[in-house]
Order: C-alpha cells, then structure tokens, then sequence
C-alpha cells in the first residue's frame, strides 16, 4: 500500500503520466474530429504507424524534428485523403475501409523501412525532442518538473486539444463540422458541402493522428521498429467514446489512462509485481479501454449521422 | 399588378425524368411580388421533384428557373440561398443534438472567420421571432422542440438569411388545424413585409384559405392555373385528380365481438415521442377503427405495442383473454397482420427477392421450414401466388423487392399479411406516397377484410382519408386518446380540436 | 459527383467490376516492384513461382491457406449479419490453447481430436460471446472491443507459455509442451506435407453456405445483416440470431488456431498467428463474404504470402509487399463492390 502512495507522489509519475498522454491526446483530437463530421476512422491504428515512420524517417535522413513532424503529418493526411474518398463521396463501409487503411498504412511503413534499411537488425535511433528547460517555471517543486520539463511536442499536443475545442465549438467552420455529423441533410440545406466538410475533417483527423504516432519516435523511442503502435489507436477510439466526443473530456480520459499506465509499469517493479505475471500489467490498458466503454456506453451522446453516409437527395 | 418589375420567380419548361418515369413535364410558373401562389397536385403528380430542382437538390433535364430576373444555376442550394429563396422542407432539416440559434446560424457566415457574436445573432432571431410572431427559445435543444416549432424554426433559417421567396413544401402535413393557423398568420405578416409564397400542398381547405392563385399539377403537367377567387374546392379536386378519383365506396359495418381490447395502457415515451398515456380501446370484427391525429402524439406507440415490439407498461392487454407473452412472432401467431408506417426501412428488406420478403415473417411456420431448413420451394410458390392475387407488377418471384415501385411494394406486403386469414389487422399509413390507382387498391382491399370479419385498426396523418374510410374515430394527442365517435358524428375542425389536445381534460 | 443506384446491374459488370479490381492489384505491385529496384513482370512470376512453382510450394500454399479459410468463413459469417467481429485473431488463440490443453494428454485416442475440436470451437465462441453480448445488452461497439480483446489475448498466451503451459523441455522458449501423437491431425498422403485441417476447412466452407442459404438460421442471419429494424419487425429474434452468429463465428477462427497446433506446428507459440485473424477481413471480403468463394480467396491470399516470401528471398523486395497488395486489394474489391450496384456521375 505504502508503494503505492509513494508512487502516486513522486514526480516521475507524474511526468510519465503526461508524457504517456501526448501521443494519445494527439490522435484522440484526430478522431474526434472525423467523428464529429460523422466519420468512424479505423484507420487511425495504421494512421499513426505511418506517421511515427514517417516522422521518423524524415529525421533519420537529416530533416529537423519540427520536418519531421511535418513529413509526419503530410503522410496522415495522404492516407486520411484515400479514407475520406472512398468513405465519404462513395460511402463505402466505414469499418472495411477503416481497417483496410489501417492494413495498407502499416505494409507500407514497414515495406519502405525495408527497402531503406535492408540490413538493419537493430532499430537505428535519432536524436529527439529534449525536454524544454523552462527558466523559472522548472523551478516549482513538483509542478515544474512534472509540467516544464516535457517536450515542446507534449505542449503542441495540450495546445492542439484547446485549439480542436476552440474551433469546434466557437467558430462557423466547427458548427459546420458538427452539424454534419448530427444532420448532413441540415447542412446541405444550408449551402454547405456534406462533402467538403466530411473529407476536410478527414484528412485534418488524419494528420493529427500521425503526429500523435511520430511523438513515438521522435520524442518517446528515438527510434522505429515494429508494432510499436501495439493497439494505441483503438485505445484512442475508446477514448473518444469515454470523452463523450468532447475535446476536454477527451484530455481529461487520455490523462487518466495515461496516470494508470504509468502505474502499471511502477507497480510491476513493486512487491505486488513479483506476485503477479507482467501480462497482468500490460492487459490493464486494453481491459481499461473495454471498461471505459462499458461505462459511457449509457451515457454518451453519439453524433447522430456516425457512420451513416450521406447522399445527395436520398433521404 | 402585371408590372414586369414585380415578377420575382419564372420556372421555365422545367422538366425532369427519372429512368422511363417524366416527373415533371414542362412545368411553368411565375411567382410575384407579394402573391402566394399554391402548387397543388395529388402524391406523385411531381410536386416534391420541382421543388428539389428549385433549391437544387436535383437538376433538372431540361428548362430554366429565373429569380429576380436573373438565371438560377442549377443543382447548386447556395445559389439558391444567395438568390433569395428559402425553403421549408416537409421533412425537416435540423439538427436535433444542436440550439435553435446554431441550427439557424449554420452556414450564414464564412466558414473561416470568427462569426458573429452569440449576442448579435441572438438578438437578430429574437428580433424576428417577434415580427413574425415565431415564438421559439434560441437556446432550446431542437430535439426537445414539438413539430410546431421545429417549422418555425426552419422558417426563422430562411427569414434570418433574408430570403425574399418562402417555398414550404406540405407545411401542415404535420401541423393540428390551430397550428396551421397560426402559420398562416405567420404567412399573412410575411405577405405584407413584400415576401413572395410558393405553397406546396395536397388539401384543397388551406389552398383555398390562403393562396391567390392555384397551379394544379397531375403526373408530372400543369392541367390547370385558376385565381383562388375564381374557383370553388370542388373545380380544383376534379382537375387534381383528373376524374380519376375513386374512393371506395362504404358499407355500414356490421360490428361483431371484441378481438382486442386495450385497458389503461401505458407505454413509457421514446424520446421526444410520447407513449400511450392511459388508452383504452377496443377492435372489434367488422369495424375498421381509424386513428387521426398529428403525427408524433403517440400512434407509433400504438402501432409498436399492436406489432409486438414492445409491452405495455401498464394496463392491459387481451385477445380472448389476457396475453401471457407478447413480441412480434407472438403478434404473428395470435393472427395480427401488420402493414408497418414505412415500407421501406420496415416493411421490407430491399436486396431480398420477392420471395425472401413474402415469407419473411413466416418463413418459420411449417410450410416454409421443417427443422430448421428452408424450403424454398413452397416459399416461392407463396410469393407467385400473392404476385398473381394481388397484383403486384414485377419481373418475378426472384427479383429484389428494390426494383418494384411503392405501390406493389405495399400490394406485396398486403398480401403477406393478409394470405394467412388475420383476425386482426394494424394498417399504419397504408397509402401514404402511393399513387391514386393503388390507394384505391389498398383500401379496398382493407375494406373487403373488415367486411370478411376482421379488426381493422388504420392510422393516419389524413384526417380525409380516416374520415372516408373508419366506422369509428379516435383522435390522438399526447399519447392521449379521446373517446371514439361514430362515422359522420364529428366535423373535421372539431376532430382537429381534439387533435390539438381540447376535450381530453373533460373525458378523463 | 453523383452516385446514381443501377436498378438491374448486368453480369458483365458484377463480374467485370471486381475482376478489373484484382487487375488493378497486380498492376500496384508491379509499380511496387519498380519502386524496389526490381522487374516489374520477374517479380510477379517469381511471386507465382513461389507459390505454385513445385510440389512443395503448392502443398505450402495450401498449408497457408487453410487457417485462412477458417478465419475467413469466420468474418464472412460476421460481416454478413453486419457484426464486426474483428477478433479472430483472439479467437484463433483461444482454439490454439485447447488443442494444447487437451492434446498433451490429458485425452487419448480416439477421443482427443473430436473432443478438442469441439472443445475449441467453444472456446472461440466464448471469447466472442462477451463483446456480442456487450453489443446487445449495453449498447458498446463490437469492433472497438473485438479489437482490444486481440491484443488481451495475445497478453495472456505469453503468459500462459512463459508460467503454467510453459514446455519444460524448451529450452526457455517460450512455447508449449508438444501434443501427442494421436492428438495430432494425420496427413492427407502420406509422405505429401498436407493434414487433414485443410480437408476440414472445405468441409467448413460447404457446411457454412448450407447453413446460409437453406437453413432459417442463414435466413435471418442475412436479414438481420441488411435491415436490422425490418427483421425484428418480422418478428426475428435479433439478438439471439447474434448471438448464435457470434458463436458460429468464434468457433471457426478457433477452428483456425486449432488446426494449426493440431495439424501443422504441433505445439503452441506466441508466433503462431501472423495476423491470420486480420487477414481473414481481406479474404472474406475478397470472396464477396460468399462461404464457398472464400476458399477461392483464401487460396489466393496465401499463395501471395508464400510466393512474396520466396520471391523477397530472390529478388529482394521486401516481403511487405504481400501486406500491401492484399490491402491494396481489399479497398479495391469494396469500391468495385459498390459500384457494380451505384455509377459515378460527373457533372
């Protein structure tokens, strides 16, 4: 018991806890976005495998780290644009082209990886982002070091979630994408382009995600190797559920799993560790993600038209 | 009056074709300053077709559409908004999870600047609530809004965008009498600020109450362009339905046992529609009952708890007898035929065959199956039969139900239900956007069953229709149902009182 | 764009449609193959070669191909009621870990295999049973849950073969104890490297489409899957008809993971699966979610697998490229799917 209070007030708990959220919050904003405009993205899981390659790569081959973001999120939104084509103007299944993103944005990582690096058997690294060392707010105890000493990439996720609320909630373009996920017939009524909107929410979603999966590499492991993703997006649509499709919400779920993920590596190193199989730790993330689902599944208001594509003129 | 300058909308030969079907055929019309013009025609004469090429939903094959002297691009809603025409769709487009204010705001300011400012707007739509005596809270979630006031807010979208041309497509489809008052009175104000009205409508009372001129549509043409003052409802029935008309004609019935009888039954709301609040009523062999009211006060409750789809909550439920279990198989087994409210996404499985669809809620009796297998055989032999007995047009017994027109879609279903002999039979809106020939096919059909001895239950939104065909009505409100009242014993504005929530409290 | 529903489509186009997909395949991995630095037309028949270019690599596809089948009929079977179950991956696993279970002799012949297999197929249905009855009861997306129940599950085969099916004599491989001889299922011929689970999964195929398209069960399966309200009205039982697809369904991607401990490996590893489960999504929808083409597609899934492998070997085009393709197929063969039923119009 004693353990695990020392964990809960030690300051690299903390720190992990919001480092272990960035990626998470990153993607979770992406699929909130798409599934605002009424679009389920599966292909977030791969989304984020090609965009931690991506990210990586660009890196690797001597672009900077804000390149390589960049490389990251182009990337995302290149695969976003083949999901929110063949989802949104030819209304295919969202499930069977969510996952099929998902399959081809994952061969095509690895495919690229071996053509680049044939030889390789161990995962060459790069240099990543370094904490920020900010003067003065580092200096509070506790705060500054669990808060102040992230990576410039775990603020730009914090300031993305505000931005993704902002926009989605105080701005014309983000009633928009709303209402067409609520009533897309509403919103062609109105002049708008169903389309446009859809497809726009898409490929930005998208390019949220691969940033989300290039914190991975170029501020998490340093380098990229194989499902290193492990199901980290499925775990983002959970959470979206868990949100309640609200960006603060969302945070706020993203930051809870994350603190019980940080603990479930600390408490493996704990007396209960030695009495339990490590399988034990690393299943909490995924039961937890089942749980948070079974949670909100009464509650949550789900957009109206989610998965339900739209065609003009057909009621 | 014949000023040029006061021309605000000219169709021109507007034509449209769907496969071999001319869904409007040459179609003009002009619309002036001030005036409300009515677009008349039966179901299916082409109406709702001219109206998505107006606003450009569709476009059209051929013809041009002139706002304000200028040509209207087609197939482009934004152009059509920018012009100056608004629309009141019959289904309405709103968004349920989303305020008053954000359903009217949306797509009135560019998409990638900051808006306006909630005070601002809020003021503009309580400015014109006011002035067009619209009263709805901007703040109010729309899906908690009733039917009324979800058209009003759909008229506030089109006012706050400064629409000059208002076209409302079946407004009171949905509205009680006293409500579709209150919108012509909304109309009137509109009238005298210099907006023009295009109203689209079926019911010659209110075309007659509120248009200045009439353009009557059948089968996609115009037979017919009179001034309001000019013409009696009796000349405009005739050119809508072209000597066509062919109401069944009646017999007295005559009433035999009760095979249904509801006690006090409660079933709890879905959402914004209420459940049964309390009703009681009896079916009995040889009657058809028929149940008027607006939509939304509780009929779907009715035909649900009918169907088997789900339980009173409390009261009672008896067919010789109190029901011990009830679900829709139960339904089936008890002898119960059901023509559901929407034959589509209801009635039937569109990439079914024929075949699949007529046995599709009996393919489990002996006959069609024996331990678990199919047997297609007897289940196409089924469908043949019911194709020929009922006179459903199609390629044949294997063909997908998708390709049939509504009409023989609602003959297959008819003749589903009614093969097996029912003793009771729930008919919810059984002609509602099926042409005049196969109206005239399902209520005779209906009527040729209730003279065979059965129950007859029909629901609808048209209060002519139930008045045509039910020995006795009961009006539905709230979930609320009044007592029944005998064929011819009550006017259709008093019916419409009833409708609107007066006399219940006296009754209970 | 418009899409405008053909009433009637003709045969040339249902069948036109889709082949024109399978071309556009080959000709993305003949692009593929440039992009690695290799001819384009050597690599596709060195892909061919190396799957049907000798006795032993057609017995090798074959082997492929029969886990393939099983987890293929199990989302076709899904997919048709419209229930995602993306866990067959799950499920294989959870067939994998009976036929160790009761294959390292705890039974013995003539009832092992019989029992273990049925054994199995319950184990299957199990694990898929509590995301379907998630579904039902509260309301929860089986996709999302199936999904995260895959990597559960593969949590727990490590556990299992590092503690308590840990094989002694492994050597600290982590993998299981082998199954006895009469646990295991025979070869076809002898001689020929072929088991009976391959024979099994055809004999899976026919009874599945029998049970689609002459039972009342496959009757309401298809129901539910394409209008689920117009079903319940008919007075289907819904949620017992997904159920039972649930369990159908689990019990043939067990069948998967069963047959490859019983048939091929002998022994469980946490290696087992190279996403068989995933991979049967892309053989269902490849054969339309028809149980009989399903084998058609499954077989031509693996020989991708195996002929890539042994041509990456040859001409050094990383051996990806077989995950690309069959993805590449998939989104392929859904939007030729749609549009032998919709055509595109520009104006």
């Amino acid at each position: 018991m004693s353990d695990l209070f020392d964990i809960l007030l030690s300051v690299s708990f903390w720190a992990a806890a919001i480092r272990i959220a960035s990626p998470l919050i990153f993607a979770t904003m992406g699929e909130l976005i798409c599934e605002r405009a009424g679009v389920l993205n599966l292909g977030i899981e791969g989304i984020m495998v090609i965009g931690a390659f991506a990210g990586w790569m660009a890196v690797y081959l001597g672009a900077p780290l804000w390149l390589g973001v960049t490389a990251a999120m182009a990337a995302g939104m290149l695969f976003g644009l083949l999901h929110a084509t063949l989802t949104v103007p030819f209304g295919l299944s969202q499930h069977v082209v969510g996952l099929g993103v998902t399959m081809l944005a994952t061969a095509t990582s690895y495919f690229v990886y071996r053509l680049a690096l044939p030889e390789v058997t161990s995962p060459p690294k790069i240099t990543p982002f370094a904490p920020m060392d900010l003067p003065v707010l580092s200096d509070i105890p506790f705060l500054g070091p669990v808060l102040f000493q992230q990576t410039a990439l775990t603020w730009a996720a914090l300031i993305c979630a505000g931005l993704v609320g902002f926009v989605l909630f105080r701005t014309p373009l983000g009633l928009a994408v709303r209402a067409a996920g609520e009533n897309p017939a509403a919103v062609e009524a109105q002049g708008l382009s169903v389309t446009g909107l859809r497809m726009g929410a898409v490929v930005v979603g998208s390019g949220l995600m691969a940033v989300g999966g290039s914190f991975l590499t170029l501020s998490a492991f340093s380098s990229f190797f194989f499902e290193m993703v492990n199901g980290r997006g499925w775990i983002c649509i959970a959470l979206v559920v868990f949100g309640a499709w609200r960006p603060g919400k969302a945070v706020l779920g993203a930051l809870l799993f994350a603190a019980f993920d940080a603990l479930q590596i600390r408490l493996q190193q704990t007396p209960l560790g030695a009495h339990l199989p490590y399988q034990v730790f690393l299943m909490a993330p995924y039961l937890l993600s089942i749980l948070a689902l079974i949670l909100m599944s009464r509650r949550a208001e789900v957009p109206a038209a989610l998965m339900v594509p739209y065609r003009k003129g057909e009621r | 009056m014949s000023d040029p300058r006061d021309l605000v909308m000219r169709l021109d030969r507007i034509t449209k074709r769907f496969g071999a079907l001319t869904a409007n055929d040459a179609i003009s019309l002009t619309l002036r300053r001030g005036e409300v013009v009515a677009l008349l025609g039966e179901n299916g004469a082409g109406k709702t077709t001219l109206m998505n090429i107006l606003f450009g939903h569709y476009v059209a094959d051929d013809g041009r559409v002139e706002v304000f002297g200028e040509p209207l691009p087609p197939g482009n809603p934004r152009a059509a908004l920018a012009a100056g025409v608004g629309m009141v769709h019959q289904h309405f487009t709103l968004a349920d999870n989303l305020t008053v204010l954000d359903n009217i705001r949306l797509g009135t300011e560019s998409l990638f600047s900051r808006g306006a400012s909630r005070a601002t707007a809020r003021a503009r739509v309580e400015a014109l609530s006011r002035d067009f005596g619209l009263a709805v809270h901007p703040d109010a979630r729309v899906g908690s809004l009733t039917v009324g006031e979800r058209q009003r807010v759909e008229i506030l979208k089109a006012l706050y965008r400064n629409a000059r041309i208002l076209i409302l497509d079946e407004p009171t489809a949905v509205l009680t009498p006293q409500e579709a008052e209150a919108l012509f009175a909304t109309l009137r104000r509109a009238i005298a600020q210099g907006l023009s009205i295009l109203f689209i409508s079926h019911k010659l009372h209110e075309v007659m109450a509120i248009a200045d001129r009439c353009v009557v549509l059948r089968h996609g043409k115009v037979v017919g362009e009179v001034a309001t003052a000019e013409t009696s409802g009796a000349e405009l029935a005739a050119m809508m339905v072209g000597g066509e008309i062919a109401l069944p004609e009646a017999r007295p019935a005559t009433a035999g046992k009760v095979l249904m009888r509801l006690d006090g039954v409660t079933t709890p709301d879905k959402g914004a529609a209420p459940g049964l609040k309390r009703v009681t009523l009896d079916l009995r062999a040889g009657e058809i009952v028929g149940l008027a009211g607006v939509s939304g006060n509780g009929q779907a409750a009715l035909a649900d708890l009918i169907s088997g789809l789900i339980l009173p909550g409390s009261g009672s439920v008896s067919m010789d007898g109190p029901l011990a279990r009830w679900s829709p198989r139960e339904a089936i087994r008890q002898g119960i035929a059901r023509i559901p409210e929407d034959r589509h996404k209801t009635g039937t499985i569109a990439d079914f065959t024929l075949t699949e669809n007529a046995v599709l809620e009996g393919y489990w009796q002996t006959g069609f199956s024996k331990a678990g297998l199919m047997d297609w055989r007897a289940a196409e032999s089924f469908a043949e039969g019911i194709i020929a007995a009922y006179d459903v047009r199609c390629p044949g017994p294997a063909a997908r139900i998708r390709l049939l027109s509504g009409g023989n879609m609602q003959k297959l279903i008819l003749g589903r239900v009614l093969e097996p002999g029912p003793k009771i039979i729930l008919a919810n809106q059984p002609v509602r956007g099926l042409d005049v020939g196969a109206i005239a096919y399902v209520q005779s059909r209906l009527i040729a069953a209730r003279d065979g001895g059965a129950a007859v239950l029909l629901i609808s939104e048209d209060l002519d229709e139930i008045m045509g065909l039910a020995d006795v009505i009961h009006v539905m409100s709230e979930g609320r149902l009044s007592p029944g009242f005998a064929r011819g014993s009550k006017t259709a504005a008093e019916l419409g009182l009833w409708m609107a929530g007066q006399g219940f409290d006296h009754a209970a | 764009m418009r899409l405008d529903p053909i009433a009637a489509p003709p045969l040339s186009r249902q069948i036109g449609l889709p082949a024109l997909a399978l071309v556009a395949t080959l000709l993305v991995a003949m692009a593929l193959a440039l992009i690695a630095g290799a001819d384009p037309l050597a690599t596709l028949g060195l892909i061919a070669k190396g799957a049907f270019g000798s006795k032993f690599a057609a017995l090798e596809t074959l082997n492929r191909a029969t886990p393939l089948i099983f987890t293929g009929l199990a989302v076709a079977v899904a997919f048709r009621a419209k229930l995602w179950n993306i866990g067959a991956e799950a499920q294989l696993y959870a067939g994998a870990i009976v036929a160790v279970l009761l294959g390292t002799g705890a039974l013995g012949a003539p009832l092992v295999l019989p029992v273990s297999a049925l054994a199995a197929m319950l184990a299957g249905a199990l694990v898929l049973l509590g995301p379907v009855v998630l579904k039902t009861r509260l309301g929860v997306d089986e996709v999302v849950t199936t999904l995260l129940l895959n990597f559960v599950m593969l949590l727990f085969v490590s556990y299992l073969l590092e503690g308590p099916m840990k094989d002694p004599m492994g050597m600290g491989w982590p993998k299981s104890p082998a199954l006895i001889k009469e646990a295991r299922l025979p070869r076809i011929v002898d001689g020929l490297r072929l088991h009976w689970g391959f024979a099994l999964a055809l004999i899976a195929a026919v009874v599945v489409w029998v049970i689609q398209s002459r039972t009342t069960l496959g009757f309401e399966m298809r129901a539910v899957g394409q209008n689920r309200e117009a079903a319940r009205f008919a007075g289907m039982p819904v949620n017992v008809v997904l159920v039972k697809t649930a369990l159908l369904s689990g019990g043939l991607a067990a069948l998967a993971g069963w047959s490859e401990v019983a048939g091929l490996k002998g022994h469980l590893s946490s290696d087992l699966s190279p996403g068989f489960g995933y991979t049967g999504i892309i053989v269902a929808m490849l054969a339309l979610l028809h149980p009989l083409s399903v084998v058609l597609s499954a077989l031509f899934v693996a020989a991708i697998f195996v002929g890539s492998d042994s041509m990456s070997r040859a001409a050094g085009v990383p051996t990806y490229i077989a995950d690309m393709l069959l993805a590449t197929a998939l989104l392929f063969m859904v939007l030729a799917l749609m549009l032998t039923r919709y055509r595109v119009v520009w104006k």
